[in-house]
């Protein structure tokens, strides 16, 4: 009975607590950030329901009103929206339950917009990701996005200016991307994903047609920070305040990933986005340029946000590369990476928000041993969550560019393969200097200090998200064979 | 060629209109002016949703007795004006949200101009 309505359920469930987080924070604003986790935790739950019974019966489409499409529009729940779905409320659960002291220090007062925004992001991501119909998925984009500018602009002092550079960039790039629906609906006369797949076929060599597949890539192209279009991200990142910047980095940019998904795969399909235009090739180039550059640019940081925020451009560039090969191999690779890269992602912005709480900076040039002994907990969370970016095994991270390398393999693209490794030796530069700086590294003049620090632990509803997302990477890591086989079966092909 | 331009001048409009939106985004020192070519942008989206709906010689989207529900052409399409009704709502929120980083900025800089504040957070 459940399964036919859990589509709507979910994004039910964040417009609900939209509205209840003001309703309880008027009178009590301390109740926000509680009520933000039992939102999601139901969200996650029903996503997790979802997934499961996903497996047994299939796919489910939601008609809102009864109405089928083309008429009425409708929510599809799929493999693919399943496994995002599941992954965003999961990882946003974690990041609520650690955003609670935060909150308390980073604006204090500002707890119920700040969690209602919270809400209302979350329900447009989860729209974006659900929907079937491209015009709502519009709405749903800018729904998330303004209330992302708002999380966003929420934190330090230069916070509000990078929010409304990423504003102006964003919104572009959103009416970009309409204008790519519009050439469609002229053509097709449809706005349902579904229905116009099956249509586009026979207006392949239309001239609106290629410039709707353009307008569309380059428009979604800036919210996933794609290589040339990423300039908004390492500010608004960097200047966020920590939970926004935790809640964000790990989902905004994968759902952006999840709509070029949708519209390659599954809207024009493989062979004829090919025939249309050389998109895939296109932006196969441009991710790889974007996973060395963002590699590049990491290295060169010292701050440890603005570090892990052009990691995220080098990281989003493996998600479009898999993206980009269109075989089985670099599929599972590129969705595994969706839920490795979140996982991983929020675990280190995370350990950036406990340091930020403990020592009111996270400037890597200052770490050294004491924070070993201060925050072994934090610090061992850290190293796993480090590891896993560079690509060691066990650890999630390694599996994910295996199937990508392979997937390379089986396309014989030397070149991308190439991408991947050295990529990940530049990983390993930039984080194993943090290792080293924490774990090896004695300087003199800091000898006493170092020795004479003491255990200053986060508190535990900080360190349990930190620790957990920790563990759940080695969880990931050793299901990765049962976890890719589920992929492999939501490939389209 | 003259019937080519002429038969779109609807389209030449929007296109010219999306020019003119763009250079404010991209070339615009003051954040002011840079939301404004942001609004003319959107618009010019939308004038485009309301052109490919229009027609000649056509009703409005409710059924007359004189004309048969067949006649598809003699009726407008409802559905392009219906999508931008949203859309401008989106806009609107959007300008919304920009005024009020403006207003945040110019509380905390004393400044719009773009290259102070880049100077500024150097």
């Amino acid at each position: 009975m459940i399964e036919s309505h859990l589509p709507a359920l979910i994004a039910l469930t964040f417009v609900l607590f939209a509205i209840l987080i003001p309703a309880f924070g008027l009178w009590k604003p301390s109740t926000s950030q509680p009520l933000a986790v039992v939102g999601s935790g139901i969200a996650s739950v029903l996503s997790l329901y979802g997934f499961l019974s996903y497996l047994q019966t299939g796919s489910i489409r939601y008609f809102f009103g009864g109405w089928e499409p083309p008429v009425g529009i409708e929510f599809v729940y799929d493999g693919l929206s399943g496994f995002f779905i599941l992954v965003i409320n999961t990882v946003a659960f974690f990041v609520l339950i650690h955003s609670r002291h935060v909150a308390r220090t980073e604006y204090p007062g500002k707890e119920m917009p700040y969690f209602a925004l919270a809400m209302l992001a979350l329900l447009g991501f989860n729209g974006m990701i659900l929907t079937g119909d491209l015009f709502n998925l519009y709405v749903f984009l800018e729904i998330s996005s303004l209330a992302s500018y708002g999380l966003i602009a929420i934190g330090s002092r230069p916070a509000p200016f990078a929010a409304f550079r990423y504003l102006i960039i964003g919104t572009a790039g959103g009416t970009l991307y309409l204008l790519g629906v519009g050439f469609l609906y002229t053509v097709t006369g449809t706005l349902n994903i579904i229905d116009m797949a099956a249509m586009l076929p026979s207006f392949a060599t239309d001239t609106s047609v290629v410039a709707a597949l353009v307008f569309m890539v380059v428009g979604i192209g800036v919210k996933a920070a794609l290589f040339p279009l990423h300039g908004w991200l390492p500010d608004s990142y960097t200047f966020a305040s920590s939970s926004s910047t935790a809640l964000i980095a790990p989902i905004g940019t994968k759902v952006a990933a999840y709509i070029l998904f949708r519209i390659v795969f599954y809207l024009f399909g493989v062979e004829l986005t090919d025939a249309v235009a050389p998109i895939t090739t296109v932006i196969g180039v441009l991710a790889a340029i974007g996973i060395l550059y963002g590699s590049i640019m990491a290295i060169a940081q010292t701050e440890m946000k603005r570090m892990l925020a052009y990691s995220s451009v080098s990281q989003i560039g493996y998600i479009i590369m898999g993206l980009s090969l269109a075989n089985p191999l670099g599929f599972a690779g590129a969705l595994l990476h969706v839920l490795n890269h979140a996982v991983m992602k929020a675990c280190l912005f995370l350990v950036a928000g406990n340091l930020r709480m403990k020592e009111g900076h996270s400037d890597i040039s200052k770490f050294d041993d004491s924070y070993r002994k201060k925050y072994p907990w934090t610090m061992a969370s850290f190293s796993v969550a480090a590891i896993s970016m560079v690509g060691l095994p066990p650890l999630a991270g390694f599996f994910s560019k295996w199937y990508l390398a392979l997937g390379t393999i089986d396309n014989e693209n030397w070149l991308f393969l190439t991408v991947i490794l050295v990529s990940s030796l530049l990983n390993a530069v930039y984080f194993f200097r943090i290792l080293e700086k924490v774990y090896m590294m004695n300087p003199k003049k800091d000898q006493k200090e170092a020795t004479d620090a003491k255990k200053d632990e986060v508190s535990a509803s900080m360190l349990i998200p930190t620790s957990v997302l920790a563990i759940a990477l080695f969880v990931i890591g050793f299901a990765n064979a049962a976890i890719v086989a589920v992929l492999f079966d939501i490939f389209p092909m | 060629m003259l019937d080519f331009f002429l038969g779109h001048y609807a389209y030449w409009f929007v296109v010219i209109l999306m020019c003119v939106g763009l250079y404010g985004i991209l070339f615009k020192k003051n954040l002011v002016k840079k939301t404004i070519g942001l609004a003319i942008f959107q618009v010019s989206v939308v004038l485009y949703f309301v052109s490919i709906a229009s027609k000649w010689d056509a009703t409005v989207p409710v059924r007359d007795s004189n004309i048969p529900v067949e006649q598809v052409a003699n009726y407008l399409n409802p559905l392009p004006h219906t999508l931008m009704l949203t859309a401008i709502v989106v806009g609107v929120a959007t300008l919304g949200v920009a005024f009020t980083l403006l207003m945040a900025i110019y509380n905390r800089y004393g400044t719009l101009d773009e290259q102070e504040l880049l100077e500024e957070i150097q």
